[in-house]
Order: C-alpha cells, then structure tokens, then sequence
C-alpha cells in the first residue's frame, strides 16, 4: 500500500462517513419502528430530538462525501507518476479491478445522498413530518451503498503498488482496446453530438414549461438525469477533444489537472449538480397530494429546476466557449 | 435568502461572543489543535517539497543508466561495451561514467566522487560541495589531501566550491578530473563505473533496455522513470510513516476534543436552556454550536497551516532535524522551496478537522436538545 | 383563543420516579384578559404555563391556539409560533451573563433573520420605554434587581408578542417595586396584550387590573373563577 498522506485521509475519511451512517441507520430504525406524530409520550418527544442528530449527521457525512469525491480523483491523478503507463487518473484507476468500481460507487452514492438532503429537507418544511417513514427507508437503503464503497476505495488503496504496468488513458481511451469506454470512441460522432444538443434543448425547454405551469414534472426529471448521462458521452466522444486539442485524446479525467486550468471540476460539479436536482424534483412529485406540503413542493420544485437550468447552462457555457476558442477544429 | 444569511450573521454574532466569554476553556483545545495542525502540515509539506526537488532534479539525469551485474553485485563496465549499444536503433548518445565513495577518516565522512566530462577541470584541481568545504574548513586555493589506493598521498588544489543553491544535492560531492580519479581509485583504463545513455523517443525506453538485456547478458538497466518512481514511493512512505505515527497525538486530540464538547459547564447549560426557552430552536443551537466548531477549526487550522509554512520554509524544518540527520555527518543547509497545492491542504482537512467535527456532532446535539422548559422548572 | 381539553402530563413514565404533573386539566383562557394561576408549589402551576406557552408538549390531551390544534405540532413549528405569540418572564430572570443589557433584549429575534440594525433599534426603543437607555449598554450583571426585571420584560416583549407569561415574577422585589411591575401589566393588558401570571403573591392576586384567579392543587384546577 501507498503511504501517501491523501490516501490516509481518504481512507480516514470515508471510515468516518460508514460509521456515521450505520448510526444513522440503527437510529432510524428506532425511528421506523416507534414514531407516532400524535403521541406525546416521551418515547416520541425522544425520537424527534434524536431525528435532529440524524440530519445533522447526514448533512456532515454528505457534506464530506462530496469533497472526498473529488479528493479521490485529485489523488488518482496525483498518483500516475508511480504506476508505468499512467499518464492521469484513467491509468492510476486502471492499475487494479477496484479502481472503476470505486469512482462509479463514490459517483452514485453523491446523487444518492444529494436526493435523500432533499427528501430531509422536504420532510422538515412540514408541520406533520409526512415522509419521515420513507426518508429512513432511503436511509436504509443508502447505507449498504456507502459501506459499499468504503470497501471498494480500500481495497483498491490497499493493493496498490507502484510500479506496476498499467494502460495509460491513451490506450484505454483509444479504439483499439475493449471495454465500454472504447465503445463510446467508436461510436460515430455525428449521432452522438446530435443526440447531446437535442437532449441538452430538450431539458431546457421542459425545464421552463415545468417552472412556468407545474406541468411535465416526470417527463422533465428524466429527461435532466438522461442528459447528464449522455453529456458524460458526449464528454468522452467530442467535447474533451476541445480541450487537449487532440483528435485522439479522449480522457475525461484530464481536464481535471492543472494544464487545463481545473476546468474539468467545474464541468462535474455542473453536471452532477444538475444531476441531482434533477433527480430531486421527479422524486418528491408523488408527494404533492400531502396537505402539509401542498405548500412546500411546488416551490421546491421549482428551485431544484432553476437549478438544474442554471447548471447545465454553465457546463454549456464552458463547453460552447472551449469549442469556440480552441485551436482544434473538427 | 437575505433572511438567512441575516440569521447566520446573528447566530454567528453571538458565538463569537460566547465564545470570547470562555476565553480560558477554549484556549487550551485550540493550542492543542493548533500544535496537532502544525506537525501534520510539517510533515505533509517537507515530504511533498522534497519530493518535487528530487523530482525536478532528476529530469537532468540521463534516460537510462546501464550497469554490470557479477554474482549479484555493481562491477566495472567495459568501455568497450558503448559500441556494442550505440548500434541499437534509437540510442542518440552513450557515454562512459566514473564515480564513487572516499571515506575521509579525519572526519568520519563519505564523500561522493564524480568525474564531469562537462567542466574543463584539469588534472591536479577539483572543485568542491558546500558541506565538504564546511566541515574540512577548506575553500577556494586551498589543498586537500587524499590516499590512494596503493597508500599514497595526492594533494589536489580546490579550484571552486559548488553553489550553496545546490546544496540538497551536492553537499558531499567532489567533482574530479578522470586522470585523477583513476590514479586515486586504480580504476584501470578501458573500465569505467557505469555507462549512461540519451535516446531519441522516450517512448522506446523499455525496448532498447530489453535489447541491451539480450546484447549484454551481465547488465542491469536502470531508468530514469524508474528512479523517480522509486524517490516518490520512498518519500511517500516516509511521510506516511510519520503520519501513522502522529495517529497516536491526533486520536489523543480527537478525545480531548470530545470531553471538551462533552463537558458543559453548568453556566454553559444554563445559557442554552435560556436560549431555547426564550425561542431559540434545537436548530438554531445546532447553527450555533456549528459555527463554533467552525470558528475553533478554521482558526486552529490555517494557524497550524501558517506556522507550518514558516517552520518548513523559513526554518528548514529544524524541528525535524534529528530525524532526518540520522548518522549524516554532512547535513546540508538548503531551504526547501515552498511547493503547496490544493490536494495537501484537503488531505490536511480531513485529518484534522474532518475527526474533531465528527467528534463534536453528538455532544452538540445533547447540549441543543436541552428541554425549554427545563429552564422554567429550575 | 387558547383551549386546553384534559391535559395530562407526565414526567419520567414507567420509571421509579414517575411524576404526575398534570392530571387531566381542561380549560379555556379569554384573550385581552389577565388571568392569574394560584397554588402551591407542586401544584402543576408552572407546567400548565409552560404548555400553554408552547414551551412542551401535552402527553394525553388536545391543546388548541386560535382555533388550531397545536398538540403534536414538531418543535420546529412549535416554537416559531411560540416566539411569535409568547413573551415570558421568568422567576429567576434567566438574563444571559456576561452579555449586555441591549444584547440580552435582541437575543430573542436572532433566529428569526432580521436585519440587525433594525433589531438593534427597536431593543434600544424597548429600553427606553422602561427608562432602561442608560444601561442598554451594560452587562446585566451590574444592574439592580428591579432593573433586570425590567430588562426580562423588554427581553419579553421584542418579538411583539400576543401574550405575556410571567413566571413568579414578584418573588424576588420588594412592595415597590412589585406594585410597579403590575403597573407595567396593566399597561400591556391596555394594549390589548392578553397576560397570564402565575403566583402566589397576594400583591398579585388582589391587584384590580385581574380578570380571573385559576386555582391549581396537586396537578388539577379547584376553582377557575372569576377574581373579586
């Protein structure tokens, strides 16, 4: 193993974010178990006092979820020098069949966390705590994941040592090799950009209708959450060529370094922020009937929308301007 | 939105004057996570900054380096071997490399000898490392006298001392010319220590190395890449090493962290059962012991991290010293040059504020859930 | 405006120390009024206040407020409406040490966002309508005893409340001063301020601006009359 101080830090980490949400969930079980709102015996005076511990506990856990994430591909990146053929994070990954598994796992569990935030504070705004059964349902559920993923990030951390041969993002990212990301090289480009610009107007214009008359909200989520994974594609096909002004380099994890300017943290952070509101506002639809958030969701809903709007529209920005500016031109 | 970012301004105002109220509780947590801070950033940026040197240094060293194993161990290479790689396609250089180790027993140093093919140095002269001219008080014009082999005695005048700049590097060193060198190693003619390559494509590296393999059976091929990845591991786990061991202080902090948390003092208690019996809810206190976590952590934080530049940067990590010295007579005074990026300080973040938050969120949580009405009935 | 229908509350069920603090309590309190609760010490007096004022939750029973059910209202909501309704005065003054007199006055609004300057003002208004400017800017440890209680009762009042709760407030002045603080209730109650005290300081109960003494025993109410 890599005595590299992230590492430690990572691991440390993603430890305390396990514990914390096996907390969570042992309380939460409690939760489901005993709640009553009517009653005002000290069982339940005791259980709303320790549903406050929860959240605060979840928002610190997500809260660090979302940096170590990112930490997690800074030291992946970082890591390269050590391992032969690694030219960025794609061949750090690489190195052993935990790497994949790991990011995607620390990807699903953000959209994951970022939804039951939204659930909680749905579920807060209420005078009756209506969702308070399904919200440590989806606690419950989360928490395997995470638990998940602290196995996977150490076990990868764990067998790793440098020197090792591995595929340099050239080699994983270029048509010759196997694999669902050579797949996506091979792919034509034409369907894929016509295909990324007609998902992207789509959003945008379900978006508005949805913000302006409350109709079309499912048809709008799924259509944010299909968007963001064919811009990751389209990332993959086309648009990081714009970046590395290469026709062949087709890394996605390479506008994360510093020759490109960290632009790559703005585009994920983008795109998983319009991920998860999106994701949001499909999600708490079914609950609209509820008379004590007859209020809350609809202007909920429509916060999460502009959001999800705004941040597509940045990560288009960014886009449309590298494409502008660069010196490639396909 | 104005109004909550009015809310956490009120909030925030009032737990800074609590906070200035228990002056002399607070003092000694934040001392103690200042001091936690400041070794774990020592460590972290010596570690990377050394690193990054030996890293830039490196990329002046030759692509591949090529040895002459027998029975497991490094023996003089044939010169004669060169036109044997220079054939290989790819190869755009081979040259021959002398150096080794002279033990000065006045000091109890090792010296590093290198012949440069570089400087004009002529037979008789040689130029110096700061560490050797320090500890032999020896400088420019003067004479240093070395024993041969065969128990002789050669006097060799000291034409420069190497820039102070380099010092990391070549504190031990002393550049010779090649006639010098032999007459004072015996190294016969026709043999040198090893032989250093440049090729055209990095990229080809380890096929020509395969093909030296096959062409010279008793060699051993070294690259550079290698090498540094070898440096970055080491020093990696040095600096690793040195965090698990300051494990034992941080988890001490963590605890000391939480009995603090834990410990509130009556009037503390009384002050929060005032606040939520005067309309302050269990989140607003929450808010408030947050930002109190907060206002110790940052402060705590970019001090140790602040104290740590000076001590690493400005200092040359004196504290660090006899760790590092180890039995090395010729420690070099070098300054290291700050090299800090973003991933060192998130790492640091998780360390040791990422623990004292989690440390503190239950005891917060007991102190904010305190009944309103426990304040009525006392 | 506030109704309470058979109000039981019990402190620490089904252990050795189980308390019965209030033993199925029904009432209606009138608004604008100013009704006093007599009793000894024990007697749920200062439970039925805290309950009332939204400071607890009922273990059996119904509490409405303005005609909406409040009972298993989360805290969240609770008190939100508490500090918009109630300003409480305390037995003991409950004032924050350390912090100054004006401080101690704005502490109450601070969840609730608003702007501080404006806060900062109107506390500072509070003040002066109870002859307090001097001192806004002393800490409350320096302050008098009567000055304090005057202090609480700005604290009490910077949210605008609807209704006043005072908690024993005379057992800690003399004659004078008491006699001063009912003036100072008859003022609010003029207002239009509905006021509830709890005491049994006769000062209080004889007092002409009372409306209705609540008589309480052992957890339960003997007579809810109407005061001489």
């Amino acid at each position: 193993m890599i005595f590299h101080p992230a590492i430690i830090a990572l691991l440390l980490g993603s430890i305390l974010i396990s514990f914390m949400l096996l907390y969570s969930a042992f309380y939460g079980m409690q939760i489901l178990k005993g709640w009553n709102i009517k009653s005002g015996s000290e069982l339940q005076l005791s259980l709303e006092r320790r549903t406050y511990l929860i959240s605060t506990v979840m928002n610190y856990a997500i809260g660090f979820q979302l940096l170590s994430l990112f930490l997690f591909i800074y030291t992946a990146d970082y890591l390269h020098t050590l391992f032969v053929g690694a030219m960025c994070a794609a061949g750090t990954l690489n190195v052993n069949h935990w790497g994949y598994p790991a990011i995607m796992m620390k990807v699903i569990n953000f959209l994951l966390a970022g939804l039951w935030l939204i659930l909680n504070y749905t579920d807060n705004r209420a005078y009756d705590y209506p969702l308070i059964k399904k919200k440590y349902g989806l606690l419950l559920f989360i928490t395997p994941f995470i638990v998940g993923e602290t196995f996977l990030q150490s076990a990868y951390f764990l067998s790793l040592k440098p020197a090792i041969i591995t595929s340099c993002c050239g080699t994983l990212f270029s048509s010759e090799t196997q694999g669902v990301t050579s797949g996506i090289i091979a792919l034509p480009r034409p369907p894929i950009e016509a295909g990324f610009y007609s998902f992207m107007a789509l959003t945008f214009v379900l978006g508005v209708v949805f913000y302006w008359n409350g109709k079309g909200g499912y048809l709008f989520s799924l259509t944010s959450i299909a968007t963001f994974l064919v811009s990751v594609i389209a990332l993959i096909s086309f648009i990081c060529l714009y970046f590395y002004e290469l026709p062949t380099h087709h890394c996605p994890f390479c506008i994360l370094q510093k020759e490109y300017r960290y632009v790559g943290y703005l585009i994920y952070i983008t795109l998983l922020g319009g991920a998860v509101s999106g994701l949001g506002v499909g999600m708490i639809m079914p609950f609209k009937k509820i008379n004590s958030l007859l209020n809350v969701i609809p202007s909920l809903q429509r916060k999460l929308t502009g959001l999800v709007l705004i941040s597509y529209a940045i990560f288009l920005g960014t886009v449309f301007l590298q494409m502008i500016f660069s010196n490639l031109k396909l | 939105m104005a109004k909550w970012i009015e809310r956490q301004r009120n909030i925030i105002d009032f737990t800074l004057s609590s906070l200035l109220r228990r002056k002399r509780k607070n003092i000694a947590l934040i001392f103690v996570y200042i001091v936690v801070v400041f070794f774990l950033a020592s460590v972290l940026f010596f570690t990377y900054s050394i690193k990054k040197e030996a890293s830039m240094i490196l990329q002046g060293s030759p692509d591949m380096i090529v040895q002459r194993m027998v029975a497991g161990r490094h023996e003089l290479i044939p010169i004669s071997h060169i036109d044997k790689i220079k054939g290989i396609r790819g190869v755009s250089s081979v040259k021959e490399r002398l150096w080794g180790y002279y033990y000065d027993p006045i000091v109890g140093a090792n010296y590093t000898l290198i012949v440069s093919d570089d400087s004009q140095l002529s037979v008789g002269k040689i130029i110096i490392g700061e560490g050797v001219s320090r500890t032999r008080l020896l400088f420019e014009g003067d004479a240093m006298e070395f024993k041969t082999y065969d128990g002789a005695i050669v006097d060799l005048e000291i034409e420069s001392t190497l820039s102070q700049k380099s010092e990391l590097v070549s504190s031990d060193l002393i550049v010779i010319s090649g006639g010098d060198f032999r007459r004072l190693f015996g190294t016969p003619e026709g043999y040198a220590t090893d032989l250093t390559l440049k090729v055209r494509n990095s990229r080809e590296l380890p096929t020509i190395a395969v093909k030296i393999a096959e062409l010279l059976p008793d060699s051993r091929q070294i690259l550079r890449d290698e090498i540094l990845r070898t440096y970055d591991a080491v020093f990696n786990w040095r600096g690793g090493i040195m965090m698990v061991i300051l494990m034992g202080a941080l988890l001490a902090f963590i605890i000391f962290a939480w009995d603090k948390a834990s410990g509130l003092s009556l009037e503390e208690r009384r002050e929060i059962g005032i606040l939520k019996a005067i309309g302050w809810e269990t989140s607003d206190v929450l808010l408030m012991k947050f930002w109190e976590g907060m206002a110790v952590s940052l402060s705590s934080f970019l001090a140790g991290v602040i104290f740590a530049y000076i001590h690493v940067f400005f200092a040359s990590s004196m504290l660090f010293e006899p760790v590092l010295k180890g039995w090395a007579v010729l420690y070099p005074h070098f300054k290291t040059v700050p090299f800090i990026d973003a991933s060192q300080i998130i790492a640091l973040f998780f360390l040791t504020v990422v623990p004292y938050t989690v440390a503190t969120i239950i005891p917060s949580w007991r102190a904010a859930t305190v009944d309103p009405d426990s304040v009525m009935r006392s | 405006m506030i109704e309470l229908q058979d109000i039981r509350k019990v402190f620490n069920t089904g252990r050795p120390n189980e308390f019965v603090a209030l033993h199925g309590v029904s009432l209606s309190i009138d608004a604008a009024k100013v009704t006093v609760f007599k009793g000894p010490s024990g007697s749920g007096k200062t439970t039925l206040l805290s309950l009332v004022g939204c400071m607890a939750r009922p273990t059996s029973g119904r509490i409405r407020l303005f005609d909406r059910e409040i009972t298993s209202l989360p805290e969240r909501f609770l008190t939100e409406i508490r500090r918009k309704t109630f300003g409480f005065i305390f037995q003991h003054f409950n004032l924050i040490k350390g912090v100054t007199a004006l401080e101690n006055v704005m502490v109450p609004a601070y969840p609730d966002g608003e702007n501080h300057a404006s806060l900062k003002e109107r506390a500072l208004n509070l003040l002066g309508l109870f002859n307090l400017s001097h001192k806004a800017h002393s800490k409350v440890e320096w302050l008098s005893g009567g000055e304090a209680q005057r202090v609480t009762i700005a604290r009490a009042l910077v949210n605008n409340p609807s209704v006043v709760i005072a908690d024993e407030p005379t057992a800690h002045l003399d004659t004078k001063l008491s006699k001063e603080f009912m003036e100072i209730m008859r003022r609010l109650n003029d207002e239009g301020k509905t006021v509830l005290i709890a005491s049994h300081d006769p000062i209080i109960h004889e007092s002409d601006i009372v409306h209705r003494v609540i008589e309480m025993r052992d957890g339960k109410i003997v007579t809810s009359g109407i005061a001489s």
